[in-house]
């Protein structure tokens, strides 16, 4: 095993994700308080999700140009990578809501099944349901180029689905959820500086934690393969 | 083996959370990790949490590594 760049500073981000997201001074809100340290976790999680989607796409559109098996081999597991960390991000998204929407004196926002109706949970709901049926499609093909070749473009089209349910319709409805009229934590008017200090580089720190375990995926994959392959001859 | 070093390590963990107990008890050993609502506490634990899991991986690499050159 080589520890390359990539690795490093995995480890090294992802320490100072930690240390730096519990210790460093956060501006005092009175609806979220110390909880705003789960931008550094949770919102990171989508943002790696986001990230490995569009490696995985990449990697289809490679596949349909060349037709090597190893392309597809590559956006399944970065694919499956990105919805293991996008359901992360929905299960942390929903303790973090239970404990800050959730509002025993307003009767629209007062248990957590009233507050999980918003329509950015929906939209990312459906968005990883997209993805969980690429996942469906691609085990029910039994031919291996016909599979990849159907969730090569399933992905394109699962891609494009991303923008709609998570980008776009949640901006048009009212919504507790942040990020309303633009790009929440991308914003530099909406993000405390303090704050940014530690947001970009454990957004880095845990894509490059998803990157790197994709990677062993994807090693393993390829090893099978050429097991099989070396077992037909 | 491997099992049995698992449960020896954990009943060392035990042991050393009881002695720790101990120690509020007395009173005596106040230190950093006892400072500022005992937030570094919070710390240790995740980060303890955080190397195991890159131990993990770290381990799943080499074998893969290992694969590769025997294959």
């Amino acid at each position: 095993m080589q520890f390359n760049w990539l690795k490093i500073s995995a480890i090294v981000l992802l320490v100072y994700a930690v240390v730096g997201g519990l210790l460093l001074p956060v501006p005092e809100l009175s609806q979220l308080g110390e909880t705003i340290r789960n931008l550094y976790y949770h919102v990171c999680m989508w943002f790696a999700m986001m990230i490995l989607y569009t490696i995985s796409i990449i990697h289809s559109i490679k596949y349909l140009r060349n037709g090597k098996i190893e392309h597809d081999i590559k956006a399944v597991s970065y694919a499956g990578t990105g919805t293991y960390m996008g359901l992360l991000g929905y299960a942390t998204g929903a303790i973090w809501a239970s404990y800050t929407w959730a509002d025993p004196n307003n009767p629209a926002y007062a248990s957590f099944g009233s507050i999980m109706r918003e329509p950015k949970l929906i939209g990312a709901a459906t968005a990883l349901l997209i993805y969980g049926a690429y996942f469906i499609l691609r085990s029910s093909i039994a031919d291996l180029d016909q599979r990849a070749r159907v969730s090569a473009v399933y992905n394109i089209f699962s891609y494009a689905m991303l923008f709609p349910s998570i980008w776009i319709i949640p901006r048009l409805l009212p919504s507790l959820h942040p990020g309303q009229e633009g790009n929440p934590a991308l914003n530099f008017n909406d993000i405390d500086a303090r704050m940014r200090m530690v947001f970009y580089p454990a957004v880095l720190g845990w894509t490059f934690m998803g990157v790197w375990i994709t990677t062993i995926i994807i090693r393993y994959k390829l090893l099978t393969e050429k097991k099989w392959t070396n077992n037909e001859k | 083996m491997k099992n049995k070093l698992t449960t020896l390590m954990a009943v060392l963990f035990a042991f050393s959370a009881q002695a720790q107990e101990a120690a509020i008890a007395n009173e005596t050993t106040a230190s950093v990790m006892r400072s500022n609502g005992k937030i570094y506490v919070v710390v240790a634990v995740v980060l303890t949490i955080l190397f195991g899991l890159i131990a993990y991986v770290i381990r799943l690499d080499r074998k893969i590594t290992k694969l590769e050159k025997e294959a």
